[in-house]
């Protein structure tokens, strides 16, 4: 508790005893009202002093001043005990409310507690700790095993692995050694490091992060708005009503004294906090979970439309697949091992630096010696041939068999195919393709099951764009797209669905930034150290997970339904109240108990948007 | 122009109207109060972005006499 909190709740105690005490004091009139008077300044001063300024400042409907006006005037109707009462439960109310949301507050910023201290730099030789913010880029900093990655940089000493799970929510360690990128915010667990810097702090992936988190919340979301819009109409419309019900009725009915009585539990009942706390508090604890589990939300709109969006978008390479080329398939000959085609085919293209080439030699597994290779020629467009071993080797594609007159069997496999031969003999093909995500599928089926129409946007060919979404069950493949059909695309199903769903575009940043920001929800992945996806998205998933999508969803509906909850019970028991209080069956003890009651049940029910959500359970 | 600045206010309803009144100063063409963060950002004119602040300053205070902002 902070020290105006504590002081709150030792005026709150104090005028609680003096009050109970006051019950057994056997006085009358004027007496009694002035012995009143102690606990109900004690407990209420500020409120007054703000009803005065506010009435100044031409508030009329603020809540200091109706507060004031419904315990002072009853206090002129003799119920003194009842005036203290009601401030009581007004300030416990206050008290509760700014507790839980500093609690709240500081539950966000522990799980954004990836802000460095310091960072060791070397200078002459010797080590110094510096603020993270005066270190300069091009400046080699020594981060420590334990210690937090304070800028981003390039390793150029030493392995380690790297604990991301503070930025991504993913447990599972990252290996870096020398040559490798490092990113602010992780922590280093195992060896000694020596970084190169290469951004300053200010641009580093911790600041944008922390700048987007702490941003988040101003960018409101439309039940927020609307509530806040319903506040401003609700108190001065409650508050007409308290006028007429004081008036209108005894002039026929006479009892003024009972009709004031009630118009004044109005007053209290017009109070639009519990209203209006619960729905910031509600979206701030949402994008605070989210980010607990490596989603970044850039404001509470942009949760609040990830509930209703029915249409997702995936750009393929990068996205469902890793946007690496790897070895698929190997279709050796008759006569021929998996084995020696690939090491023959591996060997032929030693030299080159294609990613086709890399993907060859990676997919061997024992060393290949480049001495065992002469005589390389290649052949623009078609591949290349080489001395192996003494042989005549040819790889490359169908053009190139062709020209080579060597007698081949087609492969029609999704993905690149290279065809070997030695001394004009095809030996076999192997096929390179790009490789799907292991959590793509699962990501895929949950939202199929959530009933989400899905949708794949490809620069690719049609048979490798349908080999991807066949394997994934995606409802809809557009293949062969230049960047700038894809905004088109994505256009077209803007313009043809209905406006209240919505649709996202999942990207990984690199050539879709166009289309991220034309999107009603761009989602760009593996925000980890991407400027342009944490820019051009609204939201950032910070590892390649798409399984991270269904997950967020989750996150968004559920706080979009504590959000409707809370208005609904609030407004349902308002609304009783002044029913009630009309009637003269609930007085202004118990409206002020309900309000009171109503804004606690409401901060805690927003308070469980905090909470992590575990995995999907299967078969939902 | 727009910056952000750190503000102390105690209840949301009164973050609402501050936020109200300052979208209505002359001369901000947008304004955003954000309670949970105890933010405020601004939009204005660049040039006489200092003197605007004041009036924000001002508006705020009118509308919830105990709030702080902390101009930078």
């Amino acid at each position: 508790m902070s020290r105006k909190q504590k002081i709150v709740l030792i005026r709150i105690i104090a005028a609680a005893v003096m009050t109970v005490a006051l019950h057994f004091v056997p006085v009358e009139g004027i007496w009694q009202l002035l012995l009143y008077l102690i606990p109900y300044l004690v407990i209420g001063y500020d409120v007054l002093r703000k009803a005065f300024l506010g009435i100044r400042g031409g508030q009329m409907f603020d809540e200091n001043f109706l507060m004031a006006v419904a315990t002072i005037g009853a206090m002129a109707l003799g119920t003194c005990g009842e005036a203290v009462e009601v401030m009581l439960f007004y300030q416990i109310g206050e008290l509760f409310q700014s507790y839980a949301v500093g609690r709240s507050r500081r539950s966000i910023a522990q799980l954004m507690d990836i802000r460095p201290d310091s960072a060791s730099i070397e200078r002459d030789g010797e080590l110094v700790e510096v603020d993270p913010d005066e270190v300069e880029i091009g400046d080699v900093i020594v981060i420590r095993p334990g210690e937090r990655v304070p800028l981003d940089g390039e390793v150029i000493e030493g392995t380690s692995s790297l604990n991301t799970s503070a930025l991504t929510g993913e447990s599972l360690p990252r290996a870096v050694a020398e040559g490798d990128p490092i990113i602010s915010g992780c922590v280093n667990e195992t060896g000694l490091l020596r970084v190169r810097v290469t951004k300053s702090f200010d641009d580093s992936t911790v600041s944008r992060i922390l700048d987007l988190v702490e941003n988040s919340s101003l960018k409101k979301a439309k039940a927020e708005n609307f509530i806040t819009r319903f506040a401003r109409w609700y108190t001065p419309s409650v508050c007409c009503l308290a006028l007429l019900l004081a008036v209108v009725p005894p002039l026929f009915l006479g009892g003024w004294a009972e009709w004031i009585r009630r118009a004044l539990s109005f007053l209290v009942i017009s109070c639009p906090c519990a209203l209006v706390i619960s729905i910031p508090l509600s979206f701030f604890g949402g994008i605070g979970g989210a980010s607990r589990s490596g989603i970044l939300v850039k404001g509470g709109n942009y949760l609040e439309a990830l509930a209703s969006t029915r249409i997702i978008v995936f750009d393929k390479t990068g996205t469902l697949t890793r946007g690496v080329f790897a070895v698929s398939d190997v279709l050796p000959e008759k006569g021929v091992s998996a084995d020696s085609l690939l090491e023959t085919a591996a060997l032929a293209e030693i030299y080159s630096s294609h990613p086709i080439s890399r993907s060859l030699r990676e997919a061997v597994t024992a060393p290949l010696d480049a001495n065992r290779v002469s005589e390389v020629r290649e052949i623009a467009g078609c591949g290349l041939t080489a001395r192996v071993d003494e042989r005549l080797v040819a790889a490359g594609n169908a053009r190139l068999m062709a020209q080579l007159k060597i007698d081949y069997t087609p492969c029609d496999k999704p993905g690149t195919v290279v065809y070997v031969a030695a001394e004009n003999r095809f030996l076999g093909a192997v096929i390179i393709s790009d490789r799907i995500k292991p959590a793509s599928r699962e990501a895929v089926d949950a939202l199929r099951a959530q009933g989400i129409r899905t949708v794949m946007l490809t620069g690719d060919t049609e048979p490798v764009a349908k080999a991807v979404g066949d394997e994934l069950g995606i409802d809809e493949i557009h293949a062969g797209l230049l960047p700038g059909d894809k905004v088109a695309r994505v256009e077209a199903m803007l313009a043809a669905k209905n406006t209240r769903d919505k649709l996202a575009f999942v990207g990984d940043g690199i050539n879709d930034a166009p289309v991220l920001s034309r999107a009603d929800i761009g989602i760009a992945m593996g925000g980890i150290g991407s400027d342009a996806a944490i820019e051009a998205a609204d939201i950032v998933l910070m590892d390649d997970d798409p399984a991270k999508i269904p997950l967020g969803m989750r996150i968004s509906r559920r706080c979009l339904r504590i959000v409707r909850e809370n208005i609904a019970f609030a407004l349902a028991v308002k609304a009783a109240c002044l029913i009630l209080g009309a009637l003269g069956i609930a007085g202004m003890q118990a409206a002020i108990f309900a309000d009171v009651g109503v804004m606690v049940l409401a901060v805690l029910n927003a308070t469980r948007t905090l909470r992590a959500i575990g995995k999907p359970r299967r078969g939902r | 122009m727009k910056k952000k600045f750190k503000i102390e206010v105690d209840c949301a309803n009164c973050a609402a109207k501050m936020e109200e009144a300052v979208k209505k100063v002359p001369g901000v063409t947008d304004a955003t109060v954000s309670f949970m963060t105890q933010k405020l950002a601004v939009e204005a004119d660049d040039e006489r972005f200092d003197a605007i602040m004041g009036e924000v300053v001002k508006a705020c205070k009118k509308v919830e006499p105990d709030c702080e902002i902390h101009l930078k």
